[in-house]
């Protein structure tokens, strides 16, 4: 029965862990660009939803519109700014620039906010639910309510309107779409704009489970790292379902072995996914 | 050609310079010279598989840890003098560095991916050793400081100033290598993988082969400066000496310098850590946090912008010293 | 002369999830000799190719050269059994001088610097490149690519030389004069040629045997005076064969 509330408090935090995930997935699986500050973004989100919480009192729950739209901004600028250059330039020169963007964003968080750790305090946050004999955190159950609406939002509109159909056809074909006359700049900065987006919600639902601090932020990069090769580029609900399998991986190992382990875990299952099966669980074939 | 004499008198003058610096400067200089020292070597390591092969590996500072605790630990527990321990240290990082090629390559998992993968066996690594009661774990290992009056080159237990030299004829060593394999069969074939691998083995070349020895050899060369970092700070962490952070490191200084050139690594590491040192006295006048990382991260992305070459192309060019192409 | 063809191709076939590009293919390439396979885009030209250089594997057939079976063995093992190739879309290596391309293959054949770089220098002078000895490979213009090309797979001394689609892009003049220079290369080092082509001026003026293929067979074989003239041949180019030549 232990084991049951951690691998659901696992799978609650692993859907918040999918929605980030699925920003880098959406950004890699389209531009072919690898956001190393993507981490970064996400905490900036943090620390917007971390004002806003200290000036008006407003939960980063409903605070996440906001926190999509700012994030939406940022990501879409970059992209067409600066990052839009980059993108037919060796893998060097494409991490050297996010790093440094990186760099600049949790430096002027530092500047901003110092290094100590900063949280939200929750009226509700030690309530629980109980389910079936299972205790769920109602912090846990409403972020990853949050994630799964992102979640399913973002799948929704690529599925169904005419700007997600065009940015799967750039995805699939750079030049054919071109040749259709979409317009690809402004296309792929919509989509780094949607990835920043992904991380922006990510990041308010995560600030309710965690506590931010600038230096988090390049542990969660590589964790979206690993969660969208485990589930498959290109595949929505790998990024999904890769995210809840760290999310239950991290919690258990965490509980049986060690907490410091969990990570070691995570990192062994990229290693064995890159080698094994690269496409990921549930990625388009090689 | 007359390039190829003035980068040779470009070469003896530097060395020159550097060799007699320390006679004119302060302690302080010289210890912000050794940290120069220390990012041009490991990028020049660095720079053999990346920069001359055109595999990017991301997770460097899992080589420095190797050679770091090897030789750290054979001297503390075994009393092996540092120099045979930096072998042993050798050894393993190149077995470590040719296993994980061998099994990226064999798995056809290239680029990010490969990149990626490196990162994964630097933090996986990290976290082992942090559980690795034998050499300290998390707490550390520490290396006893002797009370010598003269330096000890032998144990590598004396001043920054001994250092300072290990290091200088380390960095110069490693300039001296690389040019030689450029030269050869085996600097052309990596080159060759790097710009255009399907036509690369069109022409014969083994690449799997080549792309391993390349990883091996980087992967020896950063062990030694790891040796050498374990001496010179005489403490270990995992957490510090595997640290992604330090990886970073690594690569930003030949990246800045110049990816695949022969000088781009010790200029990006002149330059970079001029940089830093120069942001630490000017941020410690205003005592903000972060200011030092924000002038860095802003530094790094005008050069990416401007210069994205790196700055040892563009030197070349305004001091002469352009060999045509390099 | 000797009675064994330099090059053996024998019922080469090779599928791609449900198109079966190269259909039980087979072909001889005498030494010495130039040989041209043509056909409409699509026929499995360069698929053979890849087959034959190591680029792919083969469902099945025979690869043999000079008497040593080939078939299967990887790009450069191909490359050291003796086939040296060039690709359609050229690959110079751009960062590196024009005379540091072509002595990475030289140095195929020897692995001494100074005589891999000498034997270089040869090859471009041969192909009219010395002057650009020094120069990055990303500056050539095509023309000047695709000799560089050439020159770099000649540089690995290989026994035949396959050529994919080498005339693609240039002008006449560029033509007459790439034909000349593998006309020379073919009478003065008796190397064998194989060249793809769908530049028949170039092949009606190279090619001593003609074989054509179509959706991955072989249709028809024999001299550039009996090709152009064959039936078949003419229906599947629609013509365009004619309005070429």
């Amino acid at each position: 029965m232990l084991y049951l509330n951690i691998i659901v408090a696992g799978l609650l935090t692993g859907a918040v862990y999918g929605l980030m995930a699925l920003g880098l997935s959406v950004i890699f699986g389209v531009i072919r660009v690898v956001n190393f500050a993507h981490g970064e973004m996400m905490v900036l989100a943090m620390y917007a939803a971390y004002v806003a919480n200290r000036k008006t009192g407003i939960d980063p729950l409903l605070f996440l519109p906001a926190a999509t739209l700012l994030l939406f901004l940022l990501g879409y600028a970059l992209q067409r700014g600066l990052i839009n250059r980059y993108i037919a330039r060796p893998d060097h020169e494409q991490f050297l620039l996010l790093l440094a963007i990186g760099t600049i964003i949790t430096a002027s968080l530092l500047m901003g906010f110092g290094p100590d750790a900063r949280n939200v305090q929750l009226q509700y946050a030690y309530d629980s639910y109980e389910i079936a004999g299972v205790l769920l955190d109602k912090v846990r159950v409403l972020a990853a309510a949050g994630a799964l609406i992102g979640v399913a939002a973002l799948t929704l509109f690529f599925r169904f309107t005419r700007t997600g159909k065009a940015i799967r056809a750039c995805a699939d074909n750079q030049v054919g779409a071109q040749v259709v006359g979409l317009d690809v700049k402004r296309l792929y900065a919509i989509t780094f704009g949607l990835g920043a987006a992904c991380v922006g919600a990510a990041g308010s639902l995560l600030l309710l489970l965690i506590d931010v601090q600038p230096y988090i932020a390049p542990d969660y990069t590589l964790l979206g790292f690993i969660i969208v090769i485990l589930g498959g580029l290109g595949s929505m609900s790998g990024a999904l379902l890769g995210g809840l399998l760290v999310g239950v991986s991290e919690a258990l190992s965490g509980f049986i072995i060690e907490p410091s382990f969990k990570s070691a875990l995570s990192f062994a299952l990229l290693i064995l996914v890159l080698l094994v099966r690269p496409q990921g669980l549930l990625g388009r074939g090689a | 050609m007359r390039e190829t004499r003035r980068r040779a008198v470009a070469l003896a003058l530097f060395a020159v310079v550097m060799a007699l610096l320390p006679l004119f400067v302060s302690t302080y200089v010289v210890s912000v010279l050794i940290v120069v020292l220390f990012a041009a070597y490991f990028g020049q390591a660095w720079n053999i598989v990346t920069g001359f092969a055109g595999q990017l590996s991301l997770g460097h500072a899992l080589y420095v840890g190797l050679g770091a605790y090897a030789s750290a630990v054979l001297f503390v527990r075994f009393g092996l003098p540092p120099w045979l321990g930096m072998i042993a240290g050798m050894a393993i990082a190149a077995l470590v560095g040719s296993l994980i090629a061998a099994l990226s390559f064999r798995f056809s998992v290239t680029g990010v991916y490969f990149a990626l993968l490196t990162i994964a066996f630097n933090e996986f690594t990290r976290i082992l050793f942090d559980h690795f009661g034998w050499v300290g774990a998390t707490s550390g290992l520490f290396l006893p400081v002797a009370n010598r009056i003269r330096d000890d080159l032998l144990m590598l237990r004396g001043s920054p100033l001994m250092f300072y030299y290990c290091l200088l004829a380390l960095s110069l060593g490693a300039l001296g290598l690389s040019h030689f394999l450029l030269r050869r069969r085996i600097g052309y074939y990596w080159q060759a993988i790097r710009e255009d691998q399907e036509a690369a083995e069109a022409l014969g070349i083994d690449v799997f082969r080549y792309k391993v020895a390349a990883m091996a050899l980087s992967a020896a060369m950063t062990a030694v400066g790891g040796a050498f970092l374990a001496f010179y700070d005489n403490n270990l962490y995992p957490d510090t000496v595997f640290a992604i952070g330090r990886s970073v490191e690594i690569i930003t200084a030949p990246i800045i310098g110049g990816l695949g050139t022969l000088f781009g690594p010790i200029l990006g590491a002149f330059v970079l850590t001029t940089l830093g040192e120069a942001m630490t006295q000017v941020s410690s006048g205003f005592a903000i946090d972060g200011l030092k990382q924000w002038c860095y991260g802003a530094a790094l992305l005008l050069i990416v912008a401007l210069q994205p070459a790196g700055l040892w192309p563009w030197l070349e060019r305004r001091l002469g010293l352009a060999a045509g192409r390099r | 002369m000797s009675a064994t063809p330099l090059l053996e191709v024998e019922d080469l076939s090779k599928r791609f999830r449900g198109l079966q590009a190269v259909d039980s293919v087979s072909l001889t390439v005498p030494k010495g000799s130039i040989v041209a396979l043509i056909g409409p885009n699509g026929a499995g030209k360069t698929t053979t190719f890849n087959l034959i250089a190591g680029a792919i594997r083969p469902d099945s057939g025979r690869v043999r050269l000079d008497g040593a079976d080939i078939t299967g063995l990887r790009p450069d093992q191909a490359c050291h059994a003796g086939i040296g190739r060039t690709f359609q879309l050229v690959k110079p290596f751009g960062a590196l001088s024009v005379l540091e391309n072509v002595t990475v293959g030289a140095l195929r054949a020897s692995a001494d610097m100074a005589t891999a770089r000498r034997s270089a220098m040869a090859i471009l002078e041969r192909l009219g490149l010395a002057d650009k000895a020094d120069i990055p490979a990303k500056s050539l213009t095509l023309p000047e690519r695709k000799r560089l090309e050439t020159a770099r797979a000649l540089a690995t001394k290989p026994k035949i030389l396959l050529l994919d689609e080498v005339m693609a892009g240039l002008r006449p003049t560029e033509i007459d004069a790439m034909v000349t220079t593998f006309a020379d290369l073919a009478r003065e080092s008796g190397i064998a040629i194989l060249l793809t082509e769908h530049v028949m001026r170039a092949v009606m003026a190279l090619a001593e045997h003609i074989i054509v293929l179509h959706h991955g067979q072989k249709i028809c074989e024999g001299t550039p005076q009996q090709v152009s003239r064959d039936p078949a041949v003419l229906e599947c180019y629609l013509g365009t064969a004619a309005a070429h030549a």
